[in-house]
């Protein structure tokens, strides 16, 4: 591990407050050995100018925070070792969303979608005393769909998002409706499937899979997308 | 600065597990609520808590509440109200079960119920061999749990305000709560939420420390406001560091990874809690084990170049049940130690993790306070569950899951004492007093013409620095009382903390000075009371209480079985008792003993 060193910055900079446009500011800062991760140089990089503007919490990957377009592709800057980075590092918001504040941007779309599809279990029998009971294997049905951290990586790597945020679903939201989908608790299949069947919600996927590659979790909604694609095949005929 | 007015039958601060297990019973109630958070809420930290949650529901082993009972008391080192923990341990089933009805993805037995693995101090028989009695989704339990909370919400139609940050609790002449002021982030707007009842949710403070498992976000807001608006703090001197901090990274490891099989390695490779916890070894409780690592690295047998710290071993189990059973520790120890463990063990050293005091509470979520010789009566309009609240069901010591299954039980028996609170029409809108939001619009006032002061992240490193060297895992009389000194002199700097960015707009510079008061107000408690308690117990473990058979591991019951409070105002302590009887006749008193594991 290196020591001490200095690495250089490209960030978009924007405060509607007192900018008339956004910018790019080259900055650099002079790391500490501790400082391993994208994020730690962020955090570095406050303390001498406070008004970079980022959201963050867990600093694990697992709150979904701060995601933000870094060289080019959308990740988490917590996860981002500053190990194997290209300099000037260069971060941008999340394309496709309107910008609050410099990396900040307005995710209003990105939960739309989400709640759009219902992300919740629907079950109308009465509660049983215990658990309802799941075999091991059911249960394993939902790995890699109930991991999502909604830190909509995927959905603002997606050009049909980008096209549509309004009325594609997105990676995300069509991630979570498999999840749904996919549990045996859930007796919602063909609510769910009607609430899909339309020309853009679920159709416009065009298997691109940007959403696959950018995926801090490593999850994969395009495949989660071809399965509820297969359902309402499946249902049709 | 105009000042917006909103009024609401309830306003609940923080949507972590807490926050929102108490609005979904408000919101199924018909009450108008208002959820506010800094953070939307799957960010919330209890999307980080990872091993499980603590239900006595016998899936894997023979298991009961009284057992699950008897080995919180003694985790608590008898600081816990017993009231409070026969509660809490009665419902966990209920309650773990219900988050199963909302869709929460546990893990699952061979015959399709709920997953449970063993966990440090849970036990069989009181005491006698290790129970699977943690229920886990892998290890990811707490996001699991989060977003089925959070969706069930989405179900419920609650309504969120989402990126507010709460800033000061208000109260009237008679000190009954009004509700609070909250600032708007993307705006940088005042408002205050006006309401009959007012529930924080806000979580833990671990940020006090320089090392800590904790999110950035978890500083103390609801513990500071509480303190600065003269409600007392219970219990602050006793603060969990997690055995399993990856070293230098902070990030949490499950104890999940023990209660898998998981063994702690020094030096030589000896597994060491052999000599310190003979019964339930690596699945001693926290604070046992904590010290023991310490101890180990104290007499030079850490590990690495630095002998800093000790190894946490898996390289025995199989990948199987690794990637099954601990997919996300894998992940993390790649990322933040560099290893993968199943080839390696992972680095680890006991780690700022938890508090366990916090607002007084009763095992219905009133905030409690004493008045007139009364020590617990309730504040008008005042409810707190979760990290930020002492029902006080941890005491001096939290055992592993226990957490969980406190927001859970208590966020409910919270948002369910408002509900009836409200329906009886106990529940008042009580008139506003005149400078309602002055506080609040002083402390930004001062953000926008403070000069020659010191940046915000200065004063919190020293604030880290002093609390890490003074009131870590074991403590010192004499480090203590410096401790005091330092930490008064740094909360004096914190009052003329100075930001540049003086934009309205998601302006973080101002949001960390803001939160910088509450963490201070954390800091202060947690010193002088550590300072005060002249004895040891739980994780509260001082160099100068001796171990002897009057003071067993040097606990002292006859002059220090009782609650610490902390007031603000004077930075002034008193005391309360503990509550050693059960709530029913359905147990008896847990009878205080030495504690071994």
């Amino acid at each position: 591990m290196s020591s001490k060193r200095t690495v250089q910055f490209k960030i978009y900079r924007y405060d509607p407050d007192k900018d008339a446009a956004p910018y790019m500011q080259d900055i650099s800062v002079e790391l500490e050995e501790s400082d391993k991760k994208l994020l730690d140089a962020l955090v570095r990089l406050k303390a001498k100018d406070d008004s970079l503007s980022f959201r963050r919490s867990c600093r694990e990957g697992v709150c979904g925070s701060d995601a933000m377009n870094i060289n080019g592709k959308n990740g988490l800057a917590c996860l981002t070792s500053m190990d194997d980075i290209a300099q000037p590092i260069t971060l941008r918001p999340l394309p496709g969303l309107p910008v609050i504040r410099d990396v900040i941007v307005d995710m209003t779309q990105f939960f739309k979608q989400y709640h759009s599809i219902k992300p919740y279990l629907i079950n109308n029998e009465p509660a049983p005393e215990r658990e309802r009971l799941q075999s091991p294997e059911d249960r394993d049905e939902l790995n890699g769909l109930y991991e999502c951290i909604l830190c909509a990586c995927c959905s603002t790597s997606c050009p049909s998002f980008w096209w549509n945020p309004d009325k594609f679903v997105g990676p995300a939201g069509l991630l979570a409706a498999y999840r749904f989908l996919a549990d045996t608790r859930d007796q919602a299949t063909s609510e769910r499937l009607d609430n899909l069947e339309d020309p853009y919600r679920l159709f416009r996927c065009h298997s691109i899979m940007n959403c696959v590659d950018v995926c801090p979790k490593h999850l994969n909604p395009t495949k989660a997308i071809g399965k509820i694609k297969d359902m309402m095949v499946r249902r049709a005929v | 600065m105009k000042v917006a007015k909103r009024t609401f039958d309830a306003v609940i601060v923080g949507a972590g597990g807490a926050g929102l297990r108490a609005a979904l019973q408000l919101s199924e109630a018909g009450l108008k609520t208002a959820v506010l958070t800094k953070v939307f809420p799957t960010r919330s930290h209890t999307v980080a808590a990872q091993g499980g949650v603590a239900a006595s529901l016998g899936n894997s082993t023979e298991d009961n509440w009284h057992w699950h009972m008897y080995d919180t008391v003694k985790g608590s080192d008898w600081l816990g109200d017993q009231d409070a923990i026969e509660f809490m341990v009665k419902k966990a089933n209920e309650v773990v079960v219900e988050l199963e009805h909302y869709g929460m993805p546990f893990d699952r037995t061979d015959n399709g119920k709920i997953y449970q693995r063993p966990f440090g101090g849970h036990s069989q028989n009181y005491g006698q061999t290790p129970v699977s009695r943690s229920c886990a989704a892998a290890d990811r339990t707490g996001h699991a749990m989060l977003h089925a909370l959070y969706q069930r919400n989405v179900r419920a139609n609650t309504q969120f305000f989402v990126e507010w940050m709460a800033m000061d609790l208000i109260r009237n002449a008679d000190g009954d709560v009004l509700g609070v002021t909250a600032m708007e982030m993307e705006t940088g707007e005042v408002s205050i939420f006006h309401a009959k009842a007012t529930i924080f949710a806000t979580g833990g403070s671990g940020r006090i420390y320089y090392s800590s498992t904790n999110a950035f976000i978890n500083t103390g807001d609801g513990v500071g406001m509480a303190a600065r608006a003269g409600i007392p703090l219970e219990d602050m001197e006793f603060w969990q560091f997690h055995p399993t901090g990856v070293a230098g990274a902070g990030v949490l490891i499950t104890e999940g990874v023990r209660g898998e099989g998981g063994i702690l390695r020094n030096a030589s490779g000896e597994r060491f809690m052999e000599r310190y916890a003979p019964n339930l070894k690596d699945l001693a409780s926290r604070d046992v084990v904590s010290r023991s690592m310490v101890t180990e690295i104290n007499e030079g047998r850490g590990c690495g170049s630095e002998k800093d710290h000790v190894l946490l071993d898996i390289t025995h189990l199989s990948p199987e049940t690794i990637n099954k059973r601990l997919p996300g520790i894998r992940e993390i120890s790649i990322q933040f130690a560099g290893v993968d463990p199943i080839k390696a063990p992972i680095p680890v050293v006991p780690t700022c993790h938890y508090q366990m005091g916090g607002i007084p509470t009763n095992y219905k979520g009133q905030v409690v306070v004493p008045k007139d010789g009364n020590p617990n009566v309730p504040v008008a309009g005042f409810y707190a569950a979760g990290e930020c609240a002492c029902a006080s069901v941890h005491g001096a010591n939290r055992l592993g899951t226990n957490s969980l299954l406190d927001l859970l039980v208590f966020g409910k028996a919270a948002g369910e004492t408002v509900v009836a609170d409200f329906q009886s029409g106990q529940l008042t809108l009580k008139p506003l007093p005149e400078n309602a939001a002055d506080v609040s619009l002083a402390r930004i006032a001062r953000l926008e013409t403070q000069t020659n002061g010191e940046e915000v992240h200065e004063v919190r490193l020293a604030m880290q620095r002093t609390m890490q060297k003074h009131a870590g895992v074991f403590r010192f009389a004499d480090m203590l009382k410096e401790g005091v000194t330092k930490i008064l002199e740094v909360a004096e700097r914190a009052k003329h903390t100075q930001i540049k960015d003086k934009s309205k707009v998601w302006n973080t510079a101002r949001t960390e000075a803001l939160e910088l008061d509450n963490l201070i107000e954390v800091a202060k408690a947690t010193m002088v009371s550590a300072e005060a308690r002249k004895e040891s117990r739980g994780a509260h473990v001082r160099d100068d209480a001796i171990d002897c058979a009057e003071t067993p591991n040097g606990r002292d019951d006859k002059n220090w079985l009782k609650h610490t409070l902390w007031y603000s105002e004077g930075n002034r302590l008193d005391y309360k008792p503990v509550t050693l009887q059960p709530m029913s006749a359905d147990v008896e008193p847990i009878a205080l003993a030495k504690r071994t594991y």
